[in-house]
């Protein structure tokens, strides 16, 4: 039985990045909204505690704060002549659970993406011919241009307190910044981190082959901070603590250090915590949302009437309930047609390991975002033409940590185990580095999401099914990078190195990523998107979906900046235009 | 349902059978149920407005293990673990192994707790005889189950291939033999996959020889001093700032220094 609460003027699942973002700046334009997360509240004090959150075996092996696979999980497969079986324990992506979502115990890698990422199709076409699109791709220009989207990087990269060095502010080339990013408006809020011996070889090495090197936009604060919010941060202390973990220094940009402060002096915000959103309600005709149903830590049942929903759970789980809620039309990978599900991409990751003599790197003294990184190779920043790959990667060297349940390497062809092996983890450990490419994975008809025929979760609703593996086209892209990162170990002075070349078929064991996007995707068009281009339902304009679910296709980045400046855009528009007449903002 | 409150999730990461040395537990029970409050809507929800959830001294320690017995292995079944993970970090002339370290009273405490059960897994059925490698873990086996059964059959492997004695009675050769066959997977015990059990060992002795010590292995942080991990010291800006130079502190657990006395 169904009990109904009374209505609110906005109902928002999930309160992580997007959510809190909403609700924040939804309650400021005197609205009432509720925020309905299936976890626990979690808090940098009570959660993060300096005397327990160090724990590696707690947090980053057993997965304390993750989303447990017998709350929900995915059915997956490499192709669709396969049998998905679910992915009983997390490894190549680890998807949040609680307030803060994956933006808790995210390392804070915080990138725009290139102009050209947001008119791809456009970009690879007019340079070199329909010939260099891969078989079988559904790449789309996205239905906003990089400069429209500025103001809100901005805007969200301010609330962070991003630490980095600008490369291009109003079209002029600044030194030591990334000089193939896209035009800013200001330099970041805070100075780039510190970085390690390592980058220090990496930098230098890259800059005499000609490279652009640069310290990587963070998320872990190079220095104290207060953002428009009037949330005060701390300077990191590269404890190698950041990600599977949430920051107890209050240094890592997170919903609790950056929005929830603020968010909960809301009188007219409130928070249902432990509480399972099961589906967007819809009215008769089904073209407008009435609200959610959600279970409750009791198991009970409730309706919560809203007249306007926002989807802000992760990307994978918003286009889940998007499918078990009936909106839009599901993704049919036989005939092409339908939307919801479609366009699911990943990325790709490939390098080299360099092994040194005599150095010290210390890879304990560490941070999610700390690294060096180049742009030469991502995006169009090169001729693709003699390659025959679209798509491209940002190269770095970091360390995000030396936590040596993990992080343990020995050279290839090491005994796992004995003395041999002891020797070995005892030696390489100050003296190994790794040079990476993060890659863009396009989308393709073959790749996708929709519902399972056989798993359920624990309330009887469908599993989604995930249909993924790297196509040709990303192999080679990866694998040519992969031979540009051991071009630089060795220009490091590497004393030996190891190309890692990308893992095919895709893998769910060895974590790889959680930048996993698609499946409600915004475009120009409904026949091949879900969204319009303010991340509002074509077909039910109540409902707006947040996210990485909303890319096109991936780019060579950590995909959070992006999904930042898409709030921070869609939240404008739903303020300046949907609050004065609901309705659809883009007529079909 | 999956809908546990955080302090039973807590509650069910320690053995629940030691007496916990901080009194964290029940005082968090009675939070979460103060935290249960009836909204003005008549709903039953945790509820969070107007002021963040948050009280003074609130937070979610383990409860540190407490050497001494076993809780899930029998005398034998310990004995054995024994012996098998003193093969894979011996004790040599770079410092304690395994075996020294408390590895064996970690891997038992941990069978204990929710890892033992998969608990915290998606353990519903049907599960597929024939997996794709790609597609990672698919047996219905709990490690608890496949500590059991694995260790029973390769007793019985062992009782029937060397003349009648236990693993624990084999030659150093013979062990690492018999190990280095199981890690391939060409040993067949009976009924019983022999690298399902190699792997299960192998990744918790090195698990335990590297987690804090506040879980039962790793003592005197021997794992991370054998490869200079300085543990939990928090601040490394001075690291940072003087680059390529040897860390020569040692290392810190989340209980401090032996050195430091029991707190």
């Amino acid at each position: 039985m169904v009990r109904r609460l009374p209505r609110k003027d906005v109902a928002i699942v999930g309160l992580g990045w997007t959510g809190s973002i909403m609700a924040l700046e939804l309650c400021r334009s005197g609205l009432d909204v509720v925020a309905i997360e299936r976890g626990p509240w979690r808090d940098t004090a009570t959660d993060f505690n300096i005397g327990t959150a160090p724990d590696e075996l707690r947090y980053a092996v057993r997965h304390d704060i993750f989303l447990r696979t017998r709350q929900e999980t995915l059915t997956m497969r490499n192709n669709s002549s396969q049998t998905a079986l679910p992915i009983r324990r997390w490894g190549s992506f680890l998807p949040g659970n609680g307030v803060g979502g994956a933006g808790s115990h995210w390392n804070g890698q915080t990138w725009r993406f290139l102009p050209d990422d947001f008119r791809l199709r456009s970009k690879m076409i007019e340079r070199y011919g329909e010939g260099i699109m891969p078989e079988g791709n559904q790449i789309q220009d996205w239905p906003m241009s990089y400069d429209e989207l500025e103001p809100f990087y901005d805007k969200f990269e301010y609330v962070l307190g991003i630490s980095g060095k600008a490369g291009n502010i109003k079209g002029q080339t600044q030194a030591g910044g990334n000089p193939f990013e896209g035009s800013r408006e200001r330099d970041y809020p805070t100075p780039p981190m510190k970085q390690g011996y390592s980058q220090e070889l990496f930098m230098k090495a890259a800059a005499g082959m000609g490279l652009h090197p640069f310290p990587r936009p963070s998320a872990n604060l190079s220095s104290a901070y207060t953002n428009p919010y009037g949330c005060s941060m701390a300077p990191c202390t590269y404890c190698g603590f950041c990600e599977r973990f949430g920051c107890s220094n209050y240094s890592k940009s997170s919903p609790q250090t950056c929005v929830l402060p603020a968010l909960v002096r809301e009188p007219n915000f409130e928070a249902r915590t432990e509480c399972e959103v099961t589906k967007v309600t819809l009215s008769g005709d089904g073209k407008m949302a009435t609200g959610v149903v959600y279970v409750d830590a009791n198991g009970e049942e409730w309706e919560q009437p809203a007249d306007l929903v926002l989807l802000c759970a992760y990307g994978l789980f918003n286009v889940r309930l998007m499918l078990l809620s009936g909106i839009g039309k599901p993704y049919d990978a036989g005939t092409g047609e339908g939307v919801v599900g479609r366009n699911y991409a990943y990325q790709t990751g490939s390098g080299a390991t360099a092994f040194f003599d005599n150095v010290n790197f210390n890879p304990f003294a560490a941070a999610g975002s700390l690294g060096a990184a180049l742009d030469d190779y991502n995006s169009d920043n090169f001729d693709h033409g003699p390659h025959g790959f679209v798509g491209g990667a940002s190269i770095t060297n970091a360390y995000t940590n030396g936590r040596p349940i993990m992080y343990r390497p020995t050279p290839r062809g090491t005994p796992t185990w004995g003395s041999a092996w002891k020797k070995a983890v005892r030696e390489t450990y100050q003296r190994v580095t790794n040079v990476g490419a993060q890659g863009s994975v396009m989308s393709y008809r073959a790749n996708y999401l929709d519902l399972d025929p056989t798993y359920k979760d624990e309330l009887g609703r469908p599993l989604m099914r995930m249909t993924f593996d790297y196509q040709p086209n990303e192999i080679k892209m990866a694998n040519w990078m992969a031979e540009r990162c051991e071009a630089i170990a060795k220009a490091m002075g590497a004393k030996t190195t190891q190309i890692n070349r990308l893992n095919t078929p895709w893998n769910v064991v060895p974590y790889q990523s959680t930048h996993n996007t698609g499946g409600t995707v915004t475009g120009s068009d409904p026949k091949t998107s879900v969204l319009n281009r303010y991340l509002q339902s074509w077909d039910v304009p109540n409902v707006f979906v947040m996210g990485a679910s909303t890319f096109p296709q991936n780019a060579g980045y950590n995909p959070t900046g992006t999904v930042g400046a898409l709030t921070y855009w869609a939240l404008d528009a739903i303020q300046k235009k949907y609050l004065k007449s609901p309705g659809a903002l883009v007529q079909q | 349902m999956h809908t546990d409150d955080r302090s039973a999730m807590r509650a069910k990461f320690a053995p629940p059978t030691e007496t916990p040395r901080h009194s964290g537990m029940s005082r968090r029970s009675l939070l979460a149920t103060a935290a249960l409050l009836i909204t003005t809507t008549g709903a039953t929800a945790k509820v969070v407005t107007k002021v963040l959830p948050w009280r003074p001294n609130e937070a979610y320690p383990v409860t540190p293990v407490v050497p001494g017995g076993w809780l899930f292995f029998t005398a034998d079944e310990a004995a054995v673990v024994d012996a098998i993970i003193d093969r894979l970090i011996p004790a040599d002339e770079l410092g304690p192994g395994a075996k020294d370290s408390g590895v064996t009273t970690f891997i038992d405490r941990q069978l204990t707790g929710p890892y033992g059960g998969h608990d915290w897994l998606y353990m519903k059925g049907p599960f597929a005889t024939n997996p794709l490698p790609t597609q990672g873990l698919q047996s219905p086996l709990t490690p608890r189950q496949q500590y059991r059964q694995g260790l029973a059959a390769l007793a019985a492997y062992c009782k029937a291939n060397f003349g009648g004695r236990s693993f624990v009675d084999l030659s150093g050769e013979d062990k690492d033999k018999l190990l280095a066959g199981m890690e391939k997977g060409d040993i067949k015990f009976e009924g019983f996959s022999s690298r399902m059990l190699f792997n299960a060992v192998h990744t918790n002795t090195m698990e335990g020889f590297f987690a804090d010590p506040i879980y039962g292995g790793n003592k005197d942080m021997a794992g991370w001093k054998l490869i200079g991990f300085p543990g939990v010291r928090y601040d490394f800006r001075d690291v940072i700032d003087n680059p390529n130079k040897p860390y020569t502190l040692p290392p810190v657990s989340l209980q401090g220094q032996p050195a430091w006395g029991v707190r």
